[in-house]
């Protein structure tokens, strides 16, 4: 008999995976960054985009890594997600990050980009009819994020605050 | 063309001598600072993924001290203070005489105002002499400070970069005890992100072109 391991699938900055239960996926280090989870909770089929800016439209290159952008990335995700099998109205989601590392007096819109990247996410799962079931957004802490597809529960590491489960 | 691209050898050569300027002129304020020698230097300028930015500051999940600022004028860019957890303590301590715990959530208001204001000067330095070499006005921000995982706080100096490319161009400078050996011998990195528009400027006031 062989036993099946559960493996944990790491997702690095500008990049999404999908994955299905009882593997599990992660992404470390968003300050901010956001991490969204989409997920089918009937198939335990789930994906993880780790965005770092809120639209492509802000790409000043022309071949732009599509996973960077939260309209971009989320698109493909939808369609790898249908390409597995997973049906549009069964989509759920969660998300954390989105933070204002350091602040400073002078707010200027590059140092807003964390609340501007969960605001962007947000509006396109809206757009998309995909119900945001959880968040941990905003804030000023780094999180390392791990999705269970197999419970659909995220969780959440921190330095100063340790763990929670959203 | 994209920008990565036009970015030969030379000038990765040509930064790293501005950066051993501004290194420099860091190291001296440091040493009087502490009262004792400090050695600065740029090992290497890297263009590098932004995943190997967070390793060159010890890991995405890290425990780090970390003080940010912009820099503003003729040539944006970023710079970070980077401190690993025992040789932020090293610092405060030298600094402040009091032995502090970090990671402790009360950690002494002294001794981030003192590693708050020590990067200030360190950076106002280091800045003035790549200033005084490229005449390019550069204006530093006041630093702010934050300890949190590395990869979460280096975020901040990626929006600018992030935009037209998956890398940045790290001006890595790293600070060590010339009397010490091995690890307890570094007491800190700094990085210099400059923005993509510094590029053209701070290679033509070297006098070196750019394609």
């Amino acid at each position: 008999m062989t036993v099946t391991e559960k493996q944990i699938i790491k997702v690095g900055m500008a990049d999404w995976k999908a994955v299905s239960a009882p593997d599990a996926i992660r992404t470390s280090g968003l300050g901010s960054c956001v991490g969204i989870v989409i997920y089918d909770d009937k198939r335990h089929t789930a994906a993880l985009a780790h965005i770092m800016l809120p639209d492509s439209k802000m790409a000043r290159n022309k071949a732009l890594n599509r996973a960077k952008f939260a309209d971009t990335a989320i698109a493909d995700v939808l369609l790898a997600l249908k390409a597995k099998g997973c049906s549009a109205f069964q989509l759920k989601a969660k998300m954390a990050g989105g933070a204002q590392m350091f602040s400073f007096s002078s707010g200027s819109d590059m140092m807003r980009i964390g609340p501007r990247n969960a605001e962007a996410v947000k509006h396109i799962l809206k757009e998309n009819n995909i119900p945001l079931l959880a968040e941990d957004t905003g804030g000023n802490k780094g999180r390392t994020i791990t999705f269970y597809p197999e419970t659909t529960s995220l969780h959440i590491r921190t330095i100063h605050q340790g763990e929670t489960v959203i | 063309m994209e920008l990565i691209q036009r970015i030969q050898p030379l000038h990765l050569d040509v930064l790293k001598e501005a950066g051993n300027i501004g290194a420099g002129n860091a190291a001296t304020a440091l040493s009087s600072l502490l009262n004792k020698t400090i050695d600065m230097k740029v090992p290497a300028v890297r263009v590098v993924s932004f995943q190997e930015v967070q390793a060159l500051a010890g890991g995405a999940e890290t425990l780090v001290v970390a003080a940010f600022l912009r820099i503003t004028g003729e040539a944006p860019g970023s710079m970070f203070l980077i401190l690993q957890k025992s040789e932020a303590e090293h610092l405060a301590a030298a600094l402040t005489g009091q032995r502090v715990d970090i990671g402790n959530d009360d950690l002494e208001e002294m001794a981030v105002s003192a590693l708050q204001e020590t990067s200030n000067i360190l950076a106002g330095s280091y800045l003035s002499a790549l200033s005084d070499f490229t005449s390019i006005n550069m204006q530093p921000s006041v630093p702010a400070l934050a300890i949190d995982m590395a990869g979460a706080l280096l975020d901040a100096g990626f929006v600018e970069m992030s935009q037209v490319g998956d890398y940045a161009i790290v001006i890595d400078t790293v600070m060590e005890e010339p009397e010490k050996t091995g690890e307890s011998a570094s007491i800190g990195q700094f990085f210099l992100l400059p923005d993509p528009d510094a590029f053209r400027q701070i290679f033509r006031a070297l006098g070196v072109n750019m394609p």
